[in-house]
């Protein structure tokens, strides 16, 4: 490290200021003055696509695209064009179990941020002309996310890992569902699900916490909300214990995308590491791992092989991913089974461990350069409970993992007769 | 700040310090792409590229990637018109790596005969994953109309025919002429002093010799002759439409007015292709003409910064059995009423503040600094980089009605329409 280095990035308790508000919301700011941009996140929890009620999928997604659509105080134009004319960026999106909001701006323009988020949030207007045009765009979204076969293999792999589990479901809904969702459908899940009490707000930049205090009381100290949610409790379903292999035809395809997988660790469990550590020599490091060893470089059967560990706070997916012409589907699959096959027999290599550990440690500067990253991780770290210390525990935290502490998790989590197979592109469906 | 120094075999390396973190991001940028292409080799400089990871002697086959990997680095590689690049971003004090690596690669790597036919299965991979995407069939039938002679074209990926009967001697040699110091630019941001660094690349690169590029002349096109339509059909329920104009090259004094006024009809849009942020476009002159008026879905503007004149594209993606005449009437429109009518001062203030924004998100990424030194060097000089800001700044109205009538000319384009045929797929 060179001698001018003023190096302060990881946050951590002591750089990480927190505050509360009385109706609940929580906050949590990085002052960064690296470039003069602030970055904010919010975070409504328990407000996601698994709350879509039945055959209603998509709604918290529709409802949550609306909220950039114009508000009781100001018109869908007028909302565009100061965060247009400001240059900043401010979007609203949904997952599983939240709504998101997500703003970037100079830091001169963060009152701007903060003012319409809150309105966003709290005062969408759902004219019925925004209802029927986000409605048509949503349907062109879909329209072209049933032609992608990444997104159809991913899909299967969902509905067949998760069965009668909200998660089974994407969150943008089907053609059928987004068609049949009402006004009133969306003002109900707006009245029942927006809450201060599951408000989170997250800011990494070129602003004091002071202030970031100051443009949330004004903008959201006097949002109240007594509503108490009781969620339903879901259960997510046991692991394959064969081979269920699926696959739909799409047409005028040249490509088959494959993926396959079982569930992995929850974000909180204490497998979540050492599976993040193994997934990395099995189908992340360098090339793609050993993976893509053997199905790219090896084989030359694919631009592309690699495997993820996808986490929540509930549960986790552990899957492959390859995108192959249809002659070598079955070539691959095989490649990828066998993979997996060595990797619960065999612990790693100590040389392949000393490589990945030195890959995650070494590459967290670079995930911490800028706003977005810090604010990101800071969300992380309080999300899911693992202290404000823990990018700064994180390299203890990797040594500390052993060969056999990733053989008995990927054990516990894969097996290559026990997949869902899912895949999409040319050739007849399996169903 | 900026530096530049070059070396006596022509290597030019590009410096900027930035001490916020201890990181370093180095690039080596090859003046080769899909530009220096003949028809029988389309995709070489591509193909090339993945070469590149196939190993040398001193850095052998999962050797290579895995050393910058183990320092926890991210490294890629991206070919497209103009260029290649290489880039490494990784803990400041493993700067050495990327400096051994690249100098070892530019000219030692193997071009082993069985990993060639490997890799030749691996692009044809690519290109097959490309062929799901109705955008990259329709792009690729309207670069053909779009140019009669220049290599631009074609697609960077390379035609299928070429994919399958181009040889290791044909890649092998297109590497030997293009992979020199002369024409290559290091470009590294990061956590570094200056003087050490260049006189650490020095000493690696001194031993390889100056050796002259054998260049094939490449004549620019000029104007699309006449309009011209390209019609694909294929599956789907979504119409795509896109309309595309030669565009200026990026060292042209038209090319800053041309973004700008590309920014007041598409919205504003980052020059940079490793992130950095965007900024939407539902206040700009297309999106409030079409999308807000349920004629279209979705609009986008396309420019691209390249050594000679290539294609500026609106894209259009609308619900099937919209009608494209009418579409097309939008646009025209809209365009004609830059051409008569005044623009406001206040919609070219927020298009430059829109790009000192997009400008400050791009800053924020050492990764990005030096992207952006070794990007501009590619096709116009470093300084353009440099000088991006003040220029779009001096943009005024006169210059957007200038670029308007000179380029966007509706009988002087090219129109294509991915028409859907439905969906055969299986429920």
């Amino acid at each position: 490290m060179n001698k001018k280095t003023k190096f302060s990035q990881i946050p951590g308790s002591d750089s990480i200021q927190q505050f509360q508000l009385d109706n609940g919301i929580q906050v949590l700011t990085f002052e960064n003055y690296n470039a003069d941009t602030v970055y904010v996140i919010g975070v409504l929890a328990n407000n996601g696509g698994n709350e879509d009620p039945k055959g209603k999928t998509g709604l918290a997604h529709f409802t949550a695209n609306l909220l950039s659509r114009g508000t009781k105080k100001i018109s869908f134009n007028a909302f565009h064009d100061q965060i247009e004319a400001a240059g900043a960026n401010l979007s609203f999106s949904c997952s599983s179990r939240n709504t998101w909001f997500r703003g970037k701006a100079l830091a001169e323009d963060t009152d701007l941020i903060f003012r319409l988020a809150a309105d966003g949030v709290r005062n969408p207007a759902f004219e019925e002309v925004y209802v029927e045009r986000l409605r048509r765009q949503l349907l062109a979204g879909l329209a072209l996310r049933d032609q992608d076969t990444s997104e159809v293999a991913s899909l299967l792999f969902d509905q067949q890992l998760f069965q009668d589990h909200p998660y089974a479901l994407p969150v943008d809904g089907f053609i059928d569902t987004i068609k049949s969702i009402s006004r009133d459908d969306i003002l109900g899940f707006h009245h029942t699900y927006f809450s201060p009490r599951d408000l989170i707000i997250i800011v990494s930049g070129a602003i004091t916490s002071r202030n970031v205090e100051e443009l949330t009381r004004q903008y959201f100290a006097d949002w109240q909300s007594d509503r108490i949610i009781a969620l339903p409790q879901q259960t997510i379903p046991p692991a394959p214990t064969t081979i269920n292999r699926k696959h739909r035809y799409l047409d005028g395809k040249s490509q088959s995308d494959i993926i396959l997988g079982s569930f992995g660790p929850a974000r909180t469990s204490d497998d979540y590491l050492p599976a993040v550590i193994g997934n990395n020599i099995l189908g992340q490091f360098g090339l793609m791992g050993r993976i893509g060893r053997s199905v790219r470089t090896e084989s030359g059967l694919a631009y592309f092989a690699s495997s993820s560990v996808s986490a929540w706070d509930d549960a986790g997916t552990w899957d492959v991913s390859a995108g192959v012409n249809p002659e070598n589907t079955a070539k691959a699959i095989d490649l990828i089974r066998l993979e997996i096959k060595k990797f619960i027999s065999e612990e790693v290599t100590p040389e392949e461990l000393s490589n990945t550990r030195s890959h995650l440690v070494g590459r967290m500067p670079m995930a911490l350069e800028t706003n977005a990253g810090i604010a990101n991780a800071i969300l992380t770290m309080h999300r899911f409970g693992l202290g404000l210390d823990y990018y700064r525990r994180y390299n203890d935290l990797i040594y500390a993992i052993s060969p056999q502490d990733i053989r008995s998790v990927a054990q516990k989590y894969l097996h290559p007769d026990k997949l869902v197979i899912a895949s999409a592109g040319p050739g007849e469906d399996i169903s | 700040m900026i530096e530049t120094h070059t070396l006596d075999n022509g290597l030019t390396i590009l410096t900027n310090e930035i001490h916020h973190a201890p990181v370093v991001s180095h690039w080596i940028w090859y003046r080769v792409g899909s530009r220096n292409e003949h028809p029988g080799k389309t995709g070489i400089s591509h193909w090339v590229e993945h070469m590149q990871f196939k190993g040398t002697e001193k850095y052998p086959l999962n050797v290579l990637d895995a050393e910058i990997s183990k320092v926890g680095g991210m490294w890629n590689a991206m070919t497209y018109l103009d260029w290649t690049t290489y880039y490494e971003t990784l803990p400041a004090d493993k700067l050495e790596i990327a400096i051994d690596l690249e100098a070892d690669r530019m000219i030692n790597s193997f071009f082993d005969p069985k990993e060639t036919e490997l890799e030749r299965t691996v692009v044809i991979s690519e290109r097959e994953g490309n062929e799901n995407e109705p955008l990259f069939r329709l792009s690729e039938a309207m670069r053909r109309s779009a140019f009669s002679h220049h290599p631009y074209a074609h697609e960077v990926i390379g035609e299928m025919d070429d994919l399958r009967s181009m040889t290791r001697d044909d890649l092998y040699t297109h590497y030997q002429n293009y992979y020199t110091p002369s024409n290559a630019v290091i470009a590294v941001a990061g956590d570094f002093s200056t003087d050490n660094l260049i006189e650490r690349i020095e000493n690696r690169y001194a031993a390889i010799p100056f050796k002259k590029v054998q260049q094939h002349p490449i004549a620019p096109e000029v104007q699309i002759e006449q309009t011209q339509n390209v019609l694909i059909e294929g599956p789907g329920d979504t119409l795509f439409l896109e309309i595309a104009y030669r565009a200026p090259a990026a060292g042209d004094s038209d090319f800053i007015p041309l973004m700008v006024l590309d920014s007041l009809l598409c919205g504003p849009s980052s020059l940079s292709m490793v992130g950095g942020g965007s900024v939407s476009n539902k206040t700009s002159r297309l999106y409030q003409r079409l999308v807000e008026k349920d004629l279209v879905m979705s609009i986008s503007g396309g420019l691209q910064t390249t050594i000679d004149p290539y294609l500026y594209s609106i894209l259009i993606i609308a619900s099937p059995g919209q009608d494209t005449s009418q579409i097309i009437s939008a646009v025209d429109e809209e365009i004609s009423d830059i051409w008569r009518n005044a623009i406001s001062d206040e919609e070219i203030d927020r298009a430059k503040k829109q790009a000192r924004a997009l400008f400050a998100y791009g800053s924020e990424s050492i990764t990005n600094q030096a992207f952006w030194m070794g990007y501009s060097a590619m096709f116009d000089q470093p300084t353009w980089f440099e000088n991006y800001l003040e220029n779009i700044t001096r943009v005024n109205r006169k210059q957007i009605h200038t670029v308007a009538q000179k380029y966007l000319q509706p009988n002087h384009r090219v129109v294509g329409i991915y028409q859907p045929t439905g969906n055969n797929n299986h429920e």
